[in-house]
């Protein structure tokens, strides 16, 4: 479904990918992780069409990222890693707004659909300026929702948010792939990863230095000592049981 | 893609026009420069400049209404810049969308607020005593010279709004087309000026511009001076959609 092969990429004389491969199953999700600056960004933007690669090829849903960007974005939804919200506008008017340039039919029921999944129907008709972090950012994601596009390319999704709205955020996700979609999201959270995503590969100074399964990433490493620990409530236990949400 | 062309700028245009609506004050800001000019120009200079009509209002408007179309331009380069910035530009980028609405959008919203300022300026000339005999055509000759006026300002205005790095890099280019009408015959006759900048007052595009817009209000017979002011609208219109398309093409790809 994704396909990346010899991906290369400099900013100037910075090397940012010097030749990174992989591949994304249909309807898996595929968490690309590293550090700040490996490059998971520019690995996205290539793919979603906003950026040229200076060596190497790339495909979404059968289709070529250079040659053929028009139909790439047709198949993609990109939710940046910074929120790419209208700060005038509503919620509501926001979700309106993609619905329309996707051509769809009733953009206004597609808007109210999302703002009850998203839990944003109250705030749907404030405008987004007066929203807080983790309200735009599911907004954000709610945006890119907009249409079913086969493909889903999410970038740092729950950077900033709460325990709560991750969670909310992973339940989204897992919904996505359930239906169908290939999610590629970057994190930094190696548990985001762990929770998430079907495969797994780590970007490290241009390359993509692993690429397996949780399983198969864990047998890299020694085998697991048994030791007898009292087991202690994690403090996103602690934190999920005062404010009162239970994990959905 | 150009099939969604219509479509995708009307909804991309309901979203900029809401933009305005909701910061009308950025509207009305824009007067205020032209209105001061105005009462300046009338109440203080003008007792003391031959213009050679009887009202000095109705001589200076039309350079106004230029000074007014200048200033508004500044931000459709503002709102494009902050479009750029922020993540929302990259997001209809990344979208199936006509690449060109995006940019279209921008301008047709232009033509509005520059259209509702325009407007507020001729309504407070009204009130210092403007007075014009044109009919429907005439009035309509006016409008369509400014909206050329405004296209053409606004695709340059474009340029800056793509590349600027800065808020006031976006907005600093207009400062030089607000003064423009005054080395040209909006305040004064030209034919009071010394040789050299009364050679170039008299062949620069506002001139022209202001002595059809002048012609019309006051129902003189406009001549040829009408197409010079056209042609140059025109040109300078072809020119800059140009430049602005091809910024456009570089920055997106
Ligand atoms: N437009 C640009 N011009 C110059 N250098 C850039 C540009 N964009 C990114 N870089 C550099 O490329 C490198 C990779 O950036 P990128 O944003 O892809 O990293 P990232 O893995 O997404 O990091 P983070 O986790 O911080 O988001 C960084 O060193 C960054 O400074
Ligand atoms: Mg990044």
């Amino acid at each position: 479904m994704i396909r990346v092969q010899a991906l290369e990429k400099s900013y100037k004389d910075l090397k940012v990918l010097r030749g990174v491969d992989f591949e994304v199953a249909r309807g898996s999700i595929f968490a690309l992780l590293g550090s700040n600056g490996a490059g998971k960004t520019t690995v996205v933007r290539i793919l979603s069409t906003l950026l040229k690669a200076d060596a190497g090829s790339a495909g979404v849903n059968g289709f070529d990222v250079a040659a053929q960007p028009a139909r790439v974005r047709e198949s993609i939804s990109l939710t940046g890693q910074f929120a790419a919200v209208d700060e005038i506008l509503t919620g509501r008017e926001n979700l309106a707004l993609v619905a329309r340039l996707r051509h769809l039919k009733d953009p206004g029921k597609i808007a109210d659909d999302l703002l009850d999944r998203f839990s944003l129907t109250d705030a749907g008709g404030r405008k987004v300026a007066t929203y807080s972090g983790g309200m735009r950012r599911r907004l954000d994601i709610a945006m890119s929702l907009i249409g079913d596009p086969p493909v889903i390319f999410l970038d740092e999704p729950t950077t900033g948010l709460d325990p709560e709205a991750r969670i909310e955020v992973w339940q989204a996700v897992r919904e996505l792939a359930a239906r169908g979609t290939t999610v590629l999201l970057t994190t930094q959270y190696l548990d985001e990863a762990e929770q998430l995503a079907d495969r797994i590969a780590i970007l490290h100074e241009g390359r993509i230095i692993v690429n397996g399964t949780l399983t198969e990433l864990k047998q890299l490493l020694p085998p697991a000592k048994v030791e007898y620990v009292e087991k202690q409530p994690t403090l996103e236990d602690v934190f999920l049981t005062l404010v009162g949400k239970d994990k959905r | 893609m150009t099939r969604h062309f219509f479509g995708d700028t009307t909804a991309l245009l309901g979203r900029s026009l809401r933009h305005i609506t909701r910061s009308m004050d950025t509207i009305i800001t824009t007067t205020v420069m032209p209105i001061m000019f105005m009462l300046l120009f009338v109440y203080v200079f003008g007792g003391a400049i031959q213009s050679g009509s009887d009202s000095y209002v109705t001589y200076l408007l039309p350079g106004i209404l230029l000074i007014t179309v200048a200033s508004g331009i500044s931000y459709t380069a503002y709102r494009l810049f902050l479009d750029m910035q922020s993540g929302i530009f990259e997001r209809f980028q990344s979208m199936p969308i006509a690449r060109s609405a995006v940019l279209w959008a921008h301008v047709l919203t232009s033509l509005v607020a520059n259209l509702i300022s325009l407007a507020v300026v001729v309504v407070v000339a009204l009130i210092m005593g403007f007075r014009s005999s044109a009919g429907i055509g005439a009035w309509l000759g006016v409008l369509g010279l400014l909206v050329l006026f405004t296209l053409a300002l606004t695709w340059l205005a474009v340029i800056p709004g793509l590349t600027a790095k800065t808020i006031d890099g976006a907005s600093a280019f207009s400062y030089p087309l607000v003064f423009l009408p005054f080395l040209s015959s909006a305040f004064v006759p030209t034919d009071t000026m010394p040789g050299p900048v009364r050679a170039f007052a008299e062949n620069q595009p506002v001139t022209s511009i202001v002595n059809a817009i002048r012609d019309l209000f006051t129902q003189q017979p406009v001549g040829s001076g009408i197409w010079v002011a056209i042609a140059w609208c025109v040109g300078l219109l072809v020119v800059a959609y140009a430049f602005a398309m091809s910024t456009y093409r570089r920055r997106i790809a």
